[in-house]
């Protein structure tokens, strides 16, 4: 099958990166205006570390089960991997909802995406527990992604 | 606009001043000038430039002010339970305070002491002393927790402590009363002190590394007190001085009786000596009882170990180890400039300041420059080994520390003053009056190689009408002074809590971003950790009920228990899953006899609940975690004892199924 790449416009922005402390990012309420009206924000990718993703077009068996064990830690308190919302919402097509770049991105800036990303900020309002930063290192959250696509049936 | 406030507010406090000035030290007017408010001001959001580590006396903690704005930031349980972080309460940290004694959920931290590499403060760790039941403490500065504490034999009283060498090879520990060591029977006439009690200095050894403490070896000296104590650095490393007093010997109605002899002492160890009759065998096995108790930051628990042994060196068997240098009238501190050259001993009742040299005192030790001696240890002859005298300097000196600059600072209790004076031609440079009573004071690595001497603490013993009155008992004071000119200039006062004793502070830098900020899940090693709501379980065993819960934002599982029965003793093992930065989790049952537990990210803490009659009782979330925190909440179902209820748990489950009204419970 196609070799699927998530490209994220990549080369033809800069972020600022960095700068932005804990006492910065407290101090911007959830209310704070998103950048929606801002061009330079894909609100595909959202904002993060991911620009693109490689993904195969069948399923990486062994992360998915290293995605499975850290969802049952980290993610299975607050997400069912049903349609069913439990505090936050269920996973069952998360994959199709969401382009790969912006989920990475989500699960691992989580603060900063909840704070700026018009899809982040529309859950918000519906959840209204602001999703814990479950400090997810890169390979983790990539596993997840793959647990994740297992879940919405790629095989 | 700020500048017209301030100078409003200055003008308020100068007619204030003006108005009390009947009972104040002299030159109360200009005590604080116009910047003052800007010196100490520290915008919102910004972080303060310096750490104070301060000692909370009679509450047993030791507290965490941010400098110049005196802002609290912490108070970090120690010695005395705090049921707001459940210390001294949960299962995991009570061996915290366990001593040979059994538990002990209160003392009196008198003084801190930041470790030290190369005589320079290294932002590792922080000790604490307890005065009451003899013991040490080393708090990790990674999470500002209290590591371990050890206890010391044949104390009783440990007051100068928790000093420590240049590298922090060793944490000292003199005792304060001389007592009849721990081996013999202690049941004998109080007024055979003299042939009876001794006093005993502890050497604690400090891992390299991690930091572990162990008694290294003990020295047994004649019966008198001991008081406070500093290293030897630069030209007299090695070495060790001791201040003490009632060298009279007394035991009873000391405020007369050890005030007697015009001299007391300040004792020399020259403890590389020390390690090397250790090394030699020299030393003497004693029977004792103690307590080591640590704590680990992978199972999240304490410890508590019994030692029984303990090396002890007697001082008067040993010519080259020990030698008092006698001292005006009672000194209390004992300090040494940053060159390590002159030893300042304050005499609380003395005149004048005596500065020694250690250089002299070398000199006068090979010459055996003698007066003789006191118990079979050596005293050197006060002129022999005196650099020279601070004349006049006030009344009541207590502590001194040194900016680096070739000044020192001393309190004045008597006279409520700061005195600095410098320390070749020993003048009196300039005076500054302190509200009221000063006590202790802190220069930033002022009793270090490198002092940096931006601001002085002093530490107030009576606020009197400092503050708003509230009622009998008012707050203790610390007063910031800007030393960075000639002239000490008081730019804040800030209440403290407990009574502060002995205080140290340390540029941010040092310390602020080796800050834990949350505790690995992955890493947790806690037997009844529940790695995700999967793992999350109840097991009864007779009557004990283990409950392995999680806590997140904003639920606990399980949340719905039953089948506890009346008598149960049950245990709430609860792990926190977060993995962020200040998302601690709280933990209270209704009735519960001891506290809550405060359960920092990726850690498991464990409360003991007894079931005492059959009811429900709710239990909640206590530190507000999220918009659904007042959700954060669940029941437990006691059952009357000898009742069926079958043993039940869930999170979002426990539907209901049928019409069940009181007393349906054990219908099934």
């Amino acid at each position: 099958m196609k070799k699927l790449m998530f490209l994220g416009l990549l080369s033809v922005f800069l972020y600022a990166c960095g700068g932005s402390n804990a006492n910065e990012a407290a101090s911007k309420s959830a209310s704070t205006t998103p950048d929606a009206s801002n061009p330079s924000y894909d609100p595909n990718r959202g904002e993060g570390k991911f620009k693109s993703v490689d993904i195969s077009g069948s399923l990486d068996a062994t992360m998915a089960e290293a995605g499975s064990k850290i969802y049952a830690v980290k993610c299975g308190s607050c997400h069912k991997i049903t349609e069913e919302k439990l505090v936050g919402p269920g996973w069952k097509g998360v994959t199709s909802r969401h382009q790969a770049p912006w989920i990475l991105n989500f699960i691992t800036n989580t603060d900063e995406m909840l704070n700026k990303d018009p899809k982040a900020q529309a859950q918000l309002e519906i959840c209204l527990v602001r999703m814990p930063n479950q400090n997810l290192a890169d390979t983790d959250a990539r596993s997840l992604l793959e647990f994740m696509r297992k879940n919405d049936g790629v095989k | 606009m700020r500048n017209s406030h301030i100078k409003l507010l200055a003008t308020a406090c100068i007619g204030i001043a003006i108005i009390f000035n009947a009972c104040k030290p002299k030159n109360v007017g200009d005590a604080v000038s116009s910047d003052a408010a800007a010196k100490a001001y520290v915008a919102p959001g910004k972080y303060d430039q310096f750490y104070n580590f301060v000692s909370g006396g009679f509450s047993g903690q030791m507290s965490v002010y941010g400098l110049p704005s005196g802002r609290l930031l912490r108070v970090i349980p120690v010695f005395s339970v705090d049921p707001e972080k459940g210390w001294g309460y949960s299962e995991e940290t009570k061996p915290m305070l366990n001593t040979s004694h059994g538990i002990v959920p209160w003392d009196d931290l008198h003084h801190t002491e930041l470790s030290q590499t190369n005589g320079e403060i290294d932002g590792r760790w922080v000790f604490g002393n307890a005065n009451n039941t003899p013991r040490v403490a080393r708090i990790d500065l990674k999470t500002f927790r209290t590591a371990e504490i050890i206890e010391l034999p044949n104390s009783s009283g440990n007051h100068s402590s928790p000093f420590i060498t240049e590298n922090t090879e060793y944490v000292v520990a003199g005792t304060r009363f001389s007592v009849p060591p721990d081996n013999v029977n202690g049941d004998v006439p109080i007024n055979s002190y003299k042939k009876n009690f001794k006093g005993t200095i502890s050497f604690i050894s400090v891992g390299k590394e991690d930091g572990n403490m162990d008694i290294g070896f003990q020295i047994q000296c004649p019966g008198v007190n001991f008081d406070l104590s500093h290293t030897g650095k630069g030209v007299s490393s090695g070495w060790f001085f001791f201040s003490c007093y009632n060298t009279e010997q007394a035991n009873t109605l000391l405020e007369v009786n050890a005030s007697q002899r015009d001299k007391d002492f300040i004792m020399a160890v020259n403890w590389k000596k020390a390690e090397e009759y250790i090394k030699a065998g020299k030393g003497r096995k004693q029977a004792v009882k103690y307590a080591h108790n640590k704590w680990n930051e992978k199972t999240h628990s304490a410890t508590s170990d019994i030692k029984t042994e303990v090396t002890v060196l007697d001082a008067k068997d040993f010519k080259d180890l020990c030698y008092f240098i006698p001292c005006p009238k009672s000194p209390h501190g004992c300090d040494v400039d940053p060159s390590g050259e002159y030893i300042v001993g304050s005499g609380k009742l003395a005149a004048l300041i005596p500065v020694f040299s250690f250089t002299k005192l070398q000199k006068a030790i090979a010459a055996k420059d003698y007066a003789g001696d006191y118990d079979g240890i050596p005293v050197v002859k006060y002129e022999s080994a005196l650099y020279g005298e601070v004349k006049k300097p006030g009344l009541g000196p207590l502590h001194t520390e040194f900016d680096g600059k070739g000044n020192a600072y001393t309190t004045m209790f008597v006279s409520s003053e700061v005195v600095k004076w410098n320390i070749k031609d020993l003048k009196v440079l300039d005076r500054a009056p302190t509200y009221y009573s000063v006590g202790h004071l802190c220069i930033p690595g002022g009793d270090t190689k490198k002092p940096n001497a931006k601001y002085l603490i002093a530490y107030n013993k009576i606020t009197k009408d400092r503050y708003l009155p509230t009622g009998p008992e008012l707050a203790q004071s610390a007063q910031l002074y800007d030393i960075s000119g000639d002239k000490m200039q008081l730019i804040l006062d800030f209440p403290t809590i407990g009574e502060p004793h002995y205080a140290q502070a340390v540029s941010a830098d040092v310390i602020k971003n080796n800050s834990v900020k949350f505790f690995k899940i992955e890493e947790n090693a806690h037997p009844f950790v529940s790695k995700g709501e999967g793992e999350t379980k109840v097991v009864r065993n007779g009557n004990r009920v283990d409950i392995n819960m999680t806590c997140i934002r904003s639920h606990f599982s399980p949340d719905n228990i039953e089948g506890i029965k009346a008598g149960d003793e049950v245990y709430f093992h609860v792990t926190n899953l977060e993995q962020d930065w200040d998302v601690p989790h709280g933990f209270a049952i209704k009735g519960a006899n001891n506290a809550e537990l405060l359960i920092m990210p990726g850690e498991t803490q464990t409360l003991k609940w007894v079931a005492e009659k059959a009811g429900m009782f709710p239990f909640y979330c206590t530190d507000f975690c999220s918009a659904l925190h007042q959700e954060m909440q669940g029941y437990l179902r006691v059952s009357p004892a000898g009742s069926n209820t079958p043993l039940m748990f869930s999170t979002g489950k426990n539907m209901p199924a049928v019409e069940a009204t009181a007393p349906a419970a054990d219908k099934k």
